[in-house]
């Protein structure tokens, strides 16, 4: 990775690409924020301006907003609970049976969050009062999502430079719980955070397991969402989409900012 | 420490064993896949868009990553955030701009109407759904791609034209070999995503079946456990089958160019 | 810094990894008290494993004993092994200063924090850190940072000392004045240290006795002088300098002498094969035809001395040095003799 020249001929081809594509992504999303935001999408713009379509969304789906941070959060945290001393073990350790783990970690990404809702339904479907609470969905989320920290904080777990200075601190007599909280921990904090991140983005916006999961009672932003665009009208559906854009996204750029700032602090 | 390797095992092991369990209830139902044209055409389906996803992903996010990694001009940033953006996004939002877009009230069926070709509807149709996968394939491909063409070696371009080369034999011979781990990689999550993509064919509720549609209705409106049940491990197979390749491959020595 | 001088003893360790590859065979090793021991040798010829065998940062195959002076430490973990261990990257705590680096041991001891801050104090001077110990480790620069390395090592009045490259990553003109510097707080310090090096410069100029390495075993053990001037293994005669190979005949072995250019040069009885003889022993005259004669191919001006290459008739290509004022230069036809004392016999051990 070197030089900070740019090749001297502009490339009217990838700019134009670009463009396209740029066009392609932005103006759906344009779209459904005006559409959530007219009297009557038929019409268009014609038909004026409203916050009607807010209101109702709000009044019935509002919940569902609340649910889906909270178990985002209480995913995230358990997640970074659980994987965190997990990824320390199989960083540390060079027993064959860790690498055949690894693998076995990666498959809740690889079978589809149908399949994974399925399994969990079928098992656990008899016990009705876990089968209906939120709890289900919550433990669908951390299955699907632990296996994106372990990875990822194992890896920070295993850099040689991080080695070196365990050992160096092993080597001075620190103990373990020492070790952990005054090296360890600091060290990988990014790759933490940025897993933290990860899981709440992805438990927010979850939806094939969730849907195999939920029940009317227990429904979370994306579910409500599919049932919106189902049920009701394009500018409900559209004015939930947009609820979804104004509470979610600062949110998620705020938590990234949050991030970037921790790896300033902690970051070699 | 290892307790809590164990605790984990607790969850997984009967995951995958839960998965196992009820595809026993019959033992041909494994293979339901192979023997109903049905689910053969659906699993063919779903093979064939993934893989023309991929395929478009990774071209348009390449020379969109290249682009943006090498000319820094005023809001590139932002743009950057904006294009990776729908990576938050539940599928069925994405299914639901391909309505606003292409159904019977989308803009491009007012656009038509206006030029006189009568309202055009796509997005209940493949050209909807395949719109609707490279629309939430295309962040992740940017993303991956523009943090991979800021790595490029530009001194290897250089060397090329000193020697030479056009510009489709620099795209050939340099960018496309030293951007083959990250189009590896790439690929597979893509095509992975896209495989068992739910919630946008959903919302769609396209003629062009999808397999992962399909076991949701075996499950929900014939209770077919049993077959829901062996198509997703039929799906999960797949998908993770093309993972750990990508995985391997990545994983061993750089590409030598 | 007055501490108490431990051995340390190593019976018979072997180290096997999880995967099968075999980092050291079966070793013995004793390092005398207050001496400083280097282990040479070039990569992957087990030296590291060995220090971190005796660190207790791997753990030996059974079979092995360790002792540091009358206490067997083969089952005691690094953290209660009393050591102080250099890396090779130094391994400092980037988020504290140099102060807290260096008394990092001594807190976790418990040490007073009045106590800490004295002997953090003396070694700061002793490694001559003045003024430097509210800087990151990120401020400071290479040789510093091997400094606080050194102190940090050393507070917890270790018994024995392990440094583990510690002058590889220093720029070349860096390195030679740290060796100087480091051999002789070394020396004042008088703990038991073992160092580790592929440079043979380095091992002659910092330790008292050097343990050859290769292929995961010990080769030759002694003083540096000694192996320098009597290597008993062709290895070690090879690491440690640069050696011209000459062949014998029966008839050479017989008549206690060497055939070097068709003309018999005198040389120690015994029945080798082959003799070595170092480039700095070969002097070299003006053209003389009693005396063995060469073609000079190549010269190479090195600043203090000078390289030459000599094409030899019967021998083959020899190398010689000389000092910065010699005269000859390429293709002139000269002569050259070897006193008979500079001749060394070797086991050829392949």
């Amino acid at each position: 990775m070197i030089g900070q020249r740019a090749p001297r001929q502009f490339p009217f081809m990838l700019a134009i690409l670009t463009a396209l594509v740029t066009l392609f992504m932005l103006i759906p999303m344009a779209l459904s924020i005006t559409a959530g935001l007219v009297n009557n999408y038929s019409q268009g713009l014609a038909s004026g301006l409203t916050t009607r379509w807010l209101e109702q969304v709000w009044e019935g789906y509002g919940d569902t907003l609340v649910w889906s941070l909270t178990i985002a959060s209480l995913c995230a945290l358990i997640t970074i609970v659980v994987g965190v001393p997990c990824a320390y073990a199989l960083a540390r350790t060079q027993a064959r049976w860790a690498r055949l783990f690894e693998e076995l970690l990666t498959l809740p990404v690889a079978v589809p969050g149908l399949a994974t809702g399925l399994a969990l339904i079928l098992v656990y479907g008899q016990f009705r009062s876990f089968r209906q609470s939120f709890l289900f969905i919550l433990v669908g989320h951390v299955v699907f999502t632990l296996p994106f920290v372990v990875r990822t904080v194992s890896s920070a777990f295993a850099n040689r430079e991080l080695i070196a200075l365990e050992e160096a601190a092993r080597t001075l007599g620190a103990g373990f719980t020492r070790r952990l909280l005054g090296v360890l921990i600091p060290a990988v904090m990014p790759a933490i955070i940025a897993s933290a991140l990860m899981v709440f983005t992805l438990s927010v916006g979850e939806f094939n397991l969730t849907w195999m999961l939920h029940t009317p009672l227990t429904r979370t932003l994306p579910v409500g969402l599919a049932d919106s665009y189902a049920s009701m009208r394009i500018e409900v559906g559209s004015a939930y989409t947009l609820i979804f854009f104004i509470v979610v996204l600062p949110l998620l750029w705020a938590l990234q900012a949050i991030a970037n700032e921790v790896q300033k602090r902690y970051g070699t | 420490m290892p307790v809590v390797v164990i605790f984990f095992a607790f969850w997984l092991l009967p995951m995958a064993w839960l998965v196992a369990l009820p595809a026993q209830k019959g033992w041909s139902t494994y293979f339901a896949i192979f023997t109903h044209p049905k689910y053969w055409l659906s699993l063919m389906n779903t093979v064939g868009l993934s893989l023309l996803v991929t395929a478009f992903t990774l071209a348009l996010g390449g020379a969109v990553g290249i682009f943006l990694a090498r000319y820094k001009f005023v809001g590139r940033g932002a743009l950057l955030s904006l294009l990776t953006l729908p990576l938050s996004f539940p599928g069925v939002i994405i299914g639901f701009f391909m309505i606003l877009l292409g159904g019977r009230q989308g803009l491009i069926a007012d656009l038509s109407e206006a030029l006189g070709a009568g309202r055009l509807t796509l997005a209940y149709g493949f050209t909807g759904l395949f719109l609707a996968y490279l629309y939430f394939s295309l962040p992740r491909s940017i993303a991956t791609y523009t943090a991979a063409a800021e790595k490029m070696d530009l001194a290897l371009e250089e060397a090329a034209k000193t020697m030479g080369a056009t510009r489709y034999a620099i795209m050939r011979d340099v960018w496309i070999p030293e951007l083959a781990p990250t189009t590896f990689a790439c690929a597979a999550i893509v095509f992975a995503t896209s495989m068992g993509a739910f919630g946008t064919a959903f919302t769609l509720a396209t003629k062009f079946e999808v397999l992962p549609i399909t076991i949701y209705t075996e499950f929900t409106n014939y209770a077919n456990f049993a077959l829901a049940a062996s198509l997703s491990m039929a799906l999960g197979l797949v998908t993770w089958l093309v993972m750990y390749v990508a995985r391997r491959y990545t994983d061993s020595a750089p590409v030598a160019v | 810094m007055e501490l108490e001088r431990t051995s340390v003893q190593i019976l018979q360790c072997a180290k096997t990894y999880p995967d099968g590859t075999q980092g050291l065979l079966p070793s013995s090793l004793d390092v005398h008290p207050g001496e400083v021991l280097a282990l040479l040798g070039p990569s992957g010829c087990g030296k590291t494993t060995l220090l971190r065998l005796i660190a207790g940062l791997e753990t030996v195959d059974s079979g092995g004993i360790i002792r540091f002076g009358p206490q067997e430490v083969t089952d005691v973990p690094v953290e209660r092994r009393q050591i102080g261990m250099v890396f090779q990257h130094y391994a400092l705590f980037p988020q504290m200063t140099v102060q807290a680096n260096i008394g990092y041991g001594l807190r976790i001891r418990g040490t007073s924090e009045q106590q800490l801050k004295q002997t953090v104090g003396e070694l700061i001077d002793l490694v001559q850190l003045k003024g430097l110990e509210h800087k990151r480790p990120a401020e400071l620069s290479g040789g510093q940072r091997q400094r606080v390395a050194l102190a940090r090592a050393v507070a917890v009045r270790p018994k024995v000392l392990l440094l583990d490259e510690p002058l590889t990553a220093l720029d070349a003109k860096l390195k030679v004045t740290l060796r100087d510097e480091l051999a002789d707080l070394l020396r004042r310090l008088g703990i038991t240290t073992i160092h580790v090096t592929h440079d043979q410069q380095e091992a002659l100029a910092i330790a008292d006795r050097l343990a050859v390495m290769r292929s995961g075993k010990i080769i030759q053990v002694g003083e540096g002088e000694a192996l320098y001037r009597n290597p008993k293994h062709m290895f070690v005669a090879e690491f440690l300098g640069r050696i011209n190979r000459l062949q014998r005949t029966p008839q050479d072995i017989v008549h206690h002498t060497v055939n070097i250019a068709q003309v018999p040069v005198r040389c120690p009885p015994g029945p080798w094969p082959e003799l070595f003889v170092r480039p700095e022993d070969i002097e070299l005259k003006p053209y003389d035809r009693q005396q063995p004669a060469a073609t000079i191919t190549q010269r190479t001006f090195l600043g203090d001395r000078i390289h030459y290459r000599l094409e030899v008739v019967g021998q083959g290509a020899l190398t010689a040095e000389a000092h910065r004022d010699s005269p000859y230069l390429v293709g002139d036809r000269v002569s050259f003799t070897i006193a008979p004392e500079h001749f060394m016999p070797c086991e050829n051990d392949e």
